[in-house]
């Protein structure tokens, strides 16, 4: 169970993304290792992974702690850059560039949601959105950026709440604010780091919910999780070992949030009847 | 051109507005932080303000002596053994005065001084007061214009005229609301009319009160009140500044020669150069509010380091936010400059907020010492730039500090 055959990986992809004719891959790993240098002890994080991801696809990374999941993500968010091998980002070649490119990559092609969903405190909701649009270059008026702050608001269903401060919103509210702080650059690809670990089962279906939506409209998502439930509403399965990859399958038996969600309310809605 | 105006104008004031949000949700905070260089502006405009006001004063007294004036006075000072004061030794006589503006070329006028305290009786008042004899010159010399009526004349002076000036305190307290010119007041029997009134001079360098005597010719009063034949001293004025110096050696070889001193001997007289008083006590006042300013500056660095201090913990606490803003784009150069200009907002808005409380103080110690507090642009300018570059100096250690974080590490900061 090593990597997989190079064709299997072609025919991920062109699944993932159907009807497109998938030219070269949002994300192709070639080999790639990242190895810390511990006090005379070396660490290897990532061995040898290559990996290609296209447009539209929605990918769980799973694995136990230390096998090196969290290190891949970090290379794919480009705040890391890989020991040996190459990593391309949408045809760039990332392994290579300044640390002030990187910055320009994660502002323009990058979104990410955290565990903990990493929002200003004392911010609202609106500003908070607003800030990858600070750095963004060429500047972007602060009219523009607030007109499209509240749109993208408005579209992961925070209508209403732009003036509230994190600590007034619920956690799958917070995390809705985080998700749409990564989206209003319009990036070509969310990573999200744990997005479910800090919410409640409903909470976490919910946002699922909203991911498989963006996914459904075109936004192509990597997310790391440890849960097999999480990861069953992802298209495609990757496991890691030791800094391996273990298996990279596609999901068969594919969970939808929606039907789920709509599911509880009914029989939320009965138990109300019966009472 | 455009990328000009972005990167000169735009960007700058979209990382101001980052950090002043972040000051924001910190408003105690803030101030709190600011409070050390509130502190050391306002003292430092409070005490220069006060220091300035003192010197003004100080050299407003020197200046209302007259304009290049040298006072000779007979006595010296600084005979040792006995000493019998200025003023009081029976030296200079009114020829040697008359040989001082004949003689000396740059002298342009003179007025010998004799004076005396006595009772004045007017209106059915009396009043004890200093009776000073001067020449039809002394106002101009001392540049001492009269509120209203006229000064004696020469001939007033030759025939020994029985006419005095009036000093504005002294005829408030003889007439009070009366005009008191055509008037005759009485001293030791014999009545002088009133023709002028002076303006108000206020306390002279001494701190007597100018404005409480009475000014009649000099030979009326060494002839009819004092009956005697010495000068007190002799006001001289000099043609201008540059000159006084050398009238000044003029003037003592004048009367070494003419009180017959030997040169071995000290002068048996002594002469105040108005210039040289200035000079010494600007310089003296300088000295005063330089050192005050210098202190109080002390105060400015320990709020200096203060801000340091804030900015490093702020940096510290805020380590997940510097490690988001760096995932999201920023670059080392916005992070930079945004802790940059925090803490310069602080140390400016804590410049203004001093200039503010320190016109403030300053004011309220003139108020309570009675001098006048002089706030100078020069300092408030001085203040401003001088906190402005204690919040860069301050502020670059931390804000390089915040810049250089490693995303990775920060995001995962507990």
């Amino acid at each position: 169970m090593k990597a997989l055959p190079a064709h299997t990986r072609a025919d991920t992809g062109a699944l993932s993304s159907p009807g497109a004719t998938p030219l070269s891959p949002i994300i192709r790993l070639a080999s790639l290792c990242k190895t810390y240098r511990n006090a005379e002890v070396e660490v290897h994080a990532v061995r040898d992974v290559s990996l290609d991801i296209y447009a539209g696809d929605f990918v769980a990374i799973m694995g136990s702690s230390g096998s090196g999941k969290s290190t891949l993500m970090n290379i794919l968010g480009c705040l890391d850059t890989p020991t040996t091998g190459t990593y391309e980002l949408a045809s760039t070649n990332v392994s290579t560039l300044s640390r002030k490119k990187l910055a320009t990559l994660r502002n323009q092609k990058l979104g990410f949601v955290f565990q903990s969903f990493n929002l200003l405190s004392r911010t609202s909701a609106l500003e908070n959105v607003e800030l990858p649009m600070f750095y963004s270059h060429p500047l972007i008026s602060l009219e523009t950026q607030r007109s499209r702050a509240r749109e993208v608001l408005n579209k992961v269903g925070l209508a209403g709440r732009e003036n509230h401060w994190p600590n007034q919103l619920s956690g799958g509210q917070q995390q809705r604010v985080a998700i749409a702080r990564a989206l209003v650059n319009h990036p070509q690809l969310l990573l999200a780091d744990e997005p479910t670990g800090n919410l409640d089962s409903r909470t976490s279906i919910e946002i699922m919910g909203l991911f498989q939506a963006l996914n459904a409209s075109g936004i192509t998502i990597v997310m790391v999780t440890h849960e097999l439930e999480i990861a069953a509403y992802c298209k495609r399965v990757i496991m890691m070992r030791d800094g391996r990859v273990l298996s990279d399958t596609m999901n068969v038996e594919r969970r939808s949030a929606e039907d789920e969600i709509a599911a509880l309310d009914d029989a939320e809605g009965n138990t109300m009847k019966s009472v | 051109m455009r990328f000009l105006i972005e990167s000169i104008i735009l960007r700058p004031a979209l990382t101001s507005l980052i950090a002043l949000r972040a000051l924001r949700r910190h408003k105690l905070r803030s101030l709190l932080t600011s409070l050390g260089i509130i502190i050391g502006v306002s003292s430092v405009i409070a005490m220069v303000a006060v220091g300035n006001g003192a010197r003004a004063q100080i050299q407003g007294r020197v200046a209302s002596l007259g304009q290049n004036l040298l006072t000779v006075s007979a006595g010296n000072r600084r005979t040792g053994g006995i000493n019998s004061g200025l003023g009081s030794a029976s030296v200079l006589t009114v020829q040697d005065a008359d040989a001082i503006i004949r003689e000396v070329p740059d002298v342009v006028a003179i007025s010998p001084e004799v004076s005396t305290t006595a009772q004045v009786i007017g209106n059915g008042n009396n009043w004890s007061t200093s009776i000073v004899g001067e020449s039809a010159d002394y106002l101009q010399i001392r540049d001492w214009p009269l509120s209203s009526g006229v000064m004696f004349t020469e001939r007033d002076v030759r025939i020994a005229a029985k006419v005095a000036i009036i000093g504005t305190k002294t005829a408030e307290q003889l007439f009070g609301p009366l005009d008191p010119i055509g008037e005759t007041v009485r001293v030791k029997n014999i009545p002088f009319i009133i023709i002028g009134v002076l303006s108000n001079k206020g306390a002279g360098m001494g701190g007597m009160d100018q404005d409480d005597r009475l000014i009649i010719p000099y030979t009326t009063a060494m002839k009819r009140l004092t009956g005697e034949k010495y000068l007190r001293s002799i006001n001289v004025q000099v043609v201008n500044q540059e000159r006084m110096e050398f009238a000044q050696q003029q003037i003592t070889a004048l009367l070494r020669q003419r009180h017959r001193l030997e040169p071995n001997q000290s002068d048996d007289f002594s002469i105040l150069n108005q210039k040289e008083i200035a000079d010494t006590v600007t310089s003296i006042s300088s000295t005063i509010t330089l050192f005050l300013a210098a202190v109080s500056s002390m105060s400015l660095v320990v709020g200096g380091i203060g801000i340091m201090n804030i900015m490093l913990v702020s940096v510290t606490e805020r380590t997940r936010e510097i490690g988001i803003r760096i995932a999201i784009g920023a670059q080392s150069r916005d992070i930079l400059f945004q802790f940059l200009i925090e803490a310069t907002t602080l140390s400016v808005l804590g410049g203004l907020l001093g200039v503010l409380i320190g016109v403030a103080a300053g004011h309220l110690v003139s108020h309570i010492a009675g001098v006048e507090a002089i706030v100078s642009s020069t300092s408030i300018a001085l203040a401003f730039g001088i906190s402005f570059a204690i919040g860069v100096f301050f502020g670059f250690y931390p804000a390089r500090k915040a810049a250089n974080l490693n995303p990775i590490d920060a995001l995962r900061y507990e």
